[in-house]
């Protein structure tokens, strides 16, 4: 498909090997790669030089909005719109709102965070290409897209096997 | 330096991580969970038939009557409720906490919470006496003014709180599966496992950047989880709470359910792993004695605390000089249901207590016994705490009992059906442990030469 593009990628066995190549990869100039592990490695994204990811600043907006929905909600319907006196309580018994105000702002933030996991990953992805079934067991890979500042397929896998990939191959991803 | 045991014994390979956890879920099942499987289904289809004569007839079927109006339905829904709450304990706060040792009981706590939701979520539901009414619970726009739910009454916190819990735990539990069907994909031999599985893992790759972001999402979940959970068991407790009731209206009640859900969902977590490793021999080396014994310290200081909330409820009861709330409590404990205190009491407070000797913390079966009384306890907590509160009322005229039916104990062990069919089925279909988790973690308690500390 389309949105798939080429590239080249190597392969390694150990942890660390993986952190030093990816170091080495960024600091040789590449830009748009990618480091595959089946867990999250501890000082990869220093490693590949990624930023703190951005999805924190959707959790407090989206907590934020569901509380005032949740206010907004509490507030209308029993002041507002249909007011029935409940025992001689106030119709905007703010205290008595709150719990409902405070699971909408956790459950708005919750999902919202997740929904933007999923734009963050570009998930769910119907059978993206796979480099190696083992990416996701105890094999780690680097890939560099040919699109790629100074892609050169014989000098990048040289580099690789410098760096003890035990495979490197030209695929899709 | 204080040394620090392995969290994974057996020096294992990333590789024998991803065998050992996918085993279960790729070989034939054995014929002790079959045997397990076709029992709890068969007690999950009595429970579909009870239901549906307590739907169908009504609920006059139960012991309730007047003045005990909650009886098998509330008390079950709180005991399973709370059995939730110590999954997302171990998954959310412990996590907060840095814990690395719930790494390998984290998921299956968690399935234990999403279950136990579900099975507690009915007991509302059709505790209406109408449930094909229960949207009603919702505020929507309907054509009756639109008249509104009622936003003061704990009832509908409940509503809020429980659904929401509910949705949470389970967003929370998938996204942490993610990593780990894909796992699984890439490792199917059979074209349909590949497609199932495939379709479960969305297409997750585990690049570095997604992992970021994926690091970055299971923290926050974990700290909405946290003050989440907390509320769900403070907002059951209002509902008898902020009733006017002796007995029900004290202010001590949010931090002692909230202390008694966890000590019964982690003597839950206690009963499942114990037969969970009886089940899955590979599983010994990642859900290891260490990892219960913690957990059987944690149920030893619940337990405690559960008993010091009991110790002071009688306190403030007697030292409020208010008449009705003594005797309630004095009632409670010496009236007609007295035999249900003193096994509260004695499972919740006294059975721990052995808990002390390391030997019975480390014994399997000696935990094992000791969970199975801290649930029965547990129960009857929820049970006394219900209807003795109400069985005597202020009106010595309308002093009744609840009346007690087979239903009662239909519903009550029905609802264990439910819960393990579908904890089976997890155990069997989900790999049990989070691979994706524990690789982060082999290296603990080993040094670099792949030695102990």
């Amino acid at each position: 498909m389309a949105q798939y593009t080429k590239g080249i990628a190597g392969i390694w066995t150990d942890e660390h090997l993986i952190l030093k190549a990816a170091r080495k990869t960024r600091e040789a100039g590449f830009t748009k790669f990618e480091a595959i592990s089946a867990y999250p490695v501890h000082g990869m994204e220093e490693a590949c030089g990624i930023k703190r990811s951005w999805i924190p600043y959707v959790t407090f907006v989206s907590g934020f909005v569901g509380m005032i929905l949740g206010l907004l909600l509490t507030w209308w319907t029993s002041a507002v719109d249909w007011a029935v006196n409940v025992g001689g309580k106030p119709f905007f018994s703010l205290p008595a709102f709150i719990p409902i105000i405070f699971e909408l702002t956790i459950l708005f933030a919750a999902l919202c965070s997740v929904a933007a996991l999923f734009y963050a990953c570009k998930i769910p992805r119907i059978d993206p290409p796979n480099i190696d079934p083992d990416l996701s067991c105890h094999k780690f890979a680097i890939f560099i897209p040919f699109n790629d500042v100074g892609y050169d397929e014989s000098k990048i896998e040289k580099m690789f096997k410098e760096m003890g990939a035990t495979e490197v191959k030209k695929t899709e991803y | 330096m204080i040394k620090r045991s392995p969290l994974v014994l057996g020096n294992k390979s990333l590789k024998d991580v991803t065998d050992d956890i996918c085993a279960p879920v790729e070989r034939f099942p054995s014929r002790g969970w079959i045997g397990l499987f076709l029992g709890a289904k068969t007690l999950l289809l009595f429970y579909i038939g009870i239901l549906a004569a307590v739907v169908g007839i009504g609920i006059g079927l139960l012991g309730v009557n007047s003045p005990v109006f909650w009886g098998t339905m509330i008390v079950t829904f709180v005991f399973w409720i709370g059995i939730g709450h110590a999954g997302t304990l171990i998954s959310a706060v412990l996590f907060l906490f840095r814990q690395k040792w719930r790494t390998s009981v984290a998921r299956t706590a968690e399935a234990m919470t999403v279950f136990a939701v579900m099975t507690a979520g009915l007991f509302p539901l059709l505790h209406t006496g109408r449930p094909w009414l229960d949207y009603w619970l919702f505020p929507y726009p309907n054509q009756r003014g639109p008249l509104w739910v009622n936003f003061r009454s704990p009832l509908l916190w409940d509503v809020f709180a429980v659904s929401t819990y509910a949705t949470v735990s389970m967003v929370f539990w998938y996204i942490g599966l993610v990593p780990d069907f894909a796992t699984i994909k890439d490792r199917a031999k059979n074209a349909l496992r590949r497609k199932v599985y495939g379709a479960l893992s969305l297409g997750w790759r585990g690049t570095a950047k997604n992992w970021s972001h994926y690091e970055m999402v299971y923290l926050i979940l974990a700290g909405l989880s946290t003050p989440l959970v907390l509320s769900v068991h403070t907002i059951v407790s209002f509902d008898f709470a902020v009733s006017n009731l002796p007995g029900w209206h004290t202010t001590i009640f949010p931090p002692y359910f909230v202390a008694g859900a966890i000590f019964s969902g982690f003597a839950m977590v206690v009963t499942l792993m114990t037969l969970v490793r009886i089940g899955f021999p590979e599983f010994k080396n990642y859900v290891t004695l260490d990892h219960m014994e913690v957990m059987n310290k944690i149920i030893m200081t619940t337990g405690m605390l559960v008993g010091y909330a009991y110790a002071s409820e009688f306190f403030i009861a007697w030292y409020s000089g208010n008449q009705y709330e003594r005797f309630v409590f004095i009632n409670r404990a010496f009236g007609p249901y007295g035999w249900a205190y003193w096994t509260m009491v004695s499972c919740n407070v006294l059975i721990p207590q052995l808990f002390w000797f390391k030997k019975m913390r480390r014994s399997i079966p000696v935990m094992f016994v000791v969970s199975i009384f801290v649930n029965i306890g547990m129960w009857f907590e929820r049970f006394v705490i219900t209807v003795t509160s109400l069985h005597r009322d202020f009106l010595p005229s309308s002093w009744g009992m609840y009346a007690w039916s087979w239903f009662d104990t239909g519903v009550l062990v029905g609802s264990f059906g439910m819960f393990l069919t579908l904890f089976l089925l997890y155990l069997r279909l989900f790999p049990a442990i989070s691979i994706a988790e524990v690789k982060p973690v082999l290296h603990v308690g080993y040094d670099e030469k792949g030695g102990h500390h």
